[in-house]
């Protein structure tokens, strides 16, 4: 066994385990803690593949970014033990189950489907390119991202004014 | 094999391709690091303590060692003989992980931080982005801190700091693209590289909006340390000592590196973004090459950090602390707009005028101008708005 895949099973493991612990786990602030862990370790999956920036970003929008409002969100409720048998109640077993059962099937047949490459690549400077098939070949939907998320930053400080109706006091 | 690991490709050429020879080569690594942050952290300590002492009018620490240089050293022995107290209800686990997450993205920065020409550890085709996004990562041991201490001081300080961390990320980064469409690169060996030559050369001075991103840089830079006057994480005088309240012994003590290795994180990639970094600006001086050059370049490069963080000292020593929705007005209404209309001056000189070089020259003397002309004000102002104080004279 070479390094490669000792890292990569050691990384395989840092995503699978904490996401297991996010659902079996009572304190709903260790659950925002594993799934850091969890995001941690897809960022290391993608430096492993040779994606530095894709790795980078992760950990900069997810980690950084989106984990710490998060844990910012919870730490202001209430901190009450979360019980996973609570939560799964007998009527919502059956569709939960069954979406669940989907969208494994889907992933499954993703995995099973994709011609995996066999030989790795020499990995390579990965930004400039994204950077030029963002402003080229990419660039509607770019910016139709951009658009789509200006949007939703104005309709979220629209929402979080005090009276909703708009209009500043 | 061909190794897909970008990251540890230089580090993986002195191990080979075995696992352990993969291991000892970044132990190997690893601990000049540690020996430096360690370092930095020792001089930076008492920096502080003689800095605020001498704006302050005292003598600060003077009786371990010549000027008291030795004091940190043997607070240091003395934080590593304390009792490691952990609160009875706190989160064990998390209250124990919490500092070594902290210093961690901290000491993960310096892989990349150029030293001299040839002294970095791992030249990063996107260092920069490196820097900032495990820089961020450092809110959330902040987080971690506060929430596991179980003290309500400790959650207003963690919860501070992820507003004012999260918040500052955005001019920061924007600042730092500004860096990047200067040099075309995000490798933190080229952009050095694109500054050589004479002092006008460097970005500061080179385009004529750097200086203002430089300022947005730095006043970003000190939210992201928690450093004063945007301290408000810690801020003694209302939450105690903030996330750190429940902290003691070597776990503070690992804050408290980690707070100030941040600081030369921020300040050596300002050097490197604005000044030149191990260039001195004198071409005679930086063509030496080989191993001297290279001594050289690293002595230059970490003169011009310590400058930066003394900077950022004698500011904490200078202005108040400031409220929160001031940290949150500074931010969103004028770093942010400055940032994004600076950004696109920036594009536009180096669109229109790219690698030109001798306009710096203009710069620099339109800057010791500028200088000149205010210090002259301030004076006028101060004479006339306050009688002279007779400051306290000291024998040594």
């Amino acid at each position: 066994m070479n390094w490669e895949a000792i890292i990569f099973w050691a990384l395989a493991t840092m995503v699978i385990a904490p996401a297991l612990a996010i659902v079996f786990s009572k304190n709903i602030v260790h659950m925002a803690f594993w799934l850091l862990a969890t995001l941690v370790g897809v960022a290391g999956l993608y430096l492993l593949m040779g994606a530095d920036f894709l790795g980078m970003t992760q950990i900069f929008v997810y980690v950084g970014g989106i984990s710490v409002l998060l844990l910012f969100g919870i730490m202001l409720t209430n901190n009450e033990p979360v019980y996973l048998r609570k939560l799964v109640k007998r009527p919502k077993l059956l569709p939960a189950l069954t979406v669940g059962a989907l969208v494994f099937f889907v992933m499954l047949r993703a995995l099973v489907s994709t011609e995996w490459a066999q030989n790795p690549v020499e990995p390579e400077a990965t930004a400039p390119a994204l950077g030029m098939y963002l402003l080229s070949e990419f660039i509607l939907p770019f910016e139709i991202v951009s658009v789509v998320l200006l949007v939703v930053l104005i309709g979220a400080a629209f929402i979080a004014r005090r009276d909703g109706t708009g209009d500043p006091k | 094999m061909p190794n897909q690991f970008t990251f540890v490709r230089d580090i993986l050429d002195l191990g080979g391709d075995s696992f352990w020879g993969f291991v000892a080569a970044i132990a190997v690594w690893a601990a000049p690091i540690t020996g430096f942050v360690s370092l930095i952290g020792l001089v930076a300590v008492w920096l502080e303590r003689k800095i605020s002492a001498h704006i302050q009018c005292r003598l600060g620490p003077m009786e371990v060692g010549p000027h008291g240089l030795l004091q940190t050293l043997a607070d240091g022995i003395k934080l590593l003989g304390k009792e490691d107290l952990v609160p009875d209800k706190a989160d064990r686990v998390l209250f124990a992980l919490a500092p070594m997450i902290v210093f961690a993205a901290t000491y993960v920065s310096f892989a990349v931080l150029p030293f001299s020409q040839d002294g970095v550890i791992v030249d990063l085709n996107i260092g920069i982005f490196f820097i900032a996004a495990v820089g961020s990562l450092e809110a959330i041991g902040v987080v971690m801190a506060g929430w596991s201490s179980n003290n309500k001081w400790s959650l207003f300080g963690a919860i501070r700091a992820a507003t004012q961390v999260v918040s500052y990320e955005v001019p920061l980064g924007l600042t730092l693209l500004a860096g990047v469409v200067c040099a075309g690169t995000m490798s933190l060996n080229e952009m050095t590289m694109a500054q050589e030559g004479w002092i006008w050369s460097w970005f500061i001075f080179r385009n004529p909006f750097m200086w203002a991103v430089f300022l947005i840089y730095f006043t970003a830079s000190l939210a992201e340390c928690q450093r004063a006057p945007f301290d408000l994480p810690e801020a003694e005088s209302e939450l105690v000592s903030g996330f750190h309240t429940e902290y003691s012994g070597m776990r503070f003590a690992v804050f408290f590196l980690a707070e100030y290795g941040k600081m030369y994180v921020v300040s050596a990639l300002g050097v490197v973004m604005f000044f030149g970094g191990w260039y001195s600006g004198i071409p005679m001086l930086d063509n030496i090459g080989g191993l001297p050059g290279n001594l050289i370049g690293a002595g230059i490069m970490v003169t011009k950090s310590m400058i930066l963080v003394c900077v950022q000292m004698w500011i904490r020593w200078t202005l108040p602390r400031i409220r929160l929705d001031q940290v949150m007005d500074i931010c969103l209404k004028y770093l942010l707009p400055l940032a994004l209309g600076l950004l696109m001056l920036v594009a536009l000189w180096q669109g229109i005028l790219p690698g030109e070089k001798r306009f710096g020259i203009v710069m620099i003397v339109a800057m010791i101008f500028a200088f000149l002309k205010m210090r002259t004000m301030v004076r006028n102002v101060m004479s006339k708005s306050s009688q002279q104080i007779e400051l306290p004279v000291f024998k040594v």
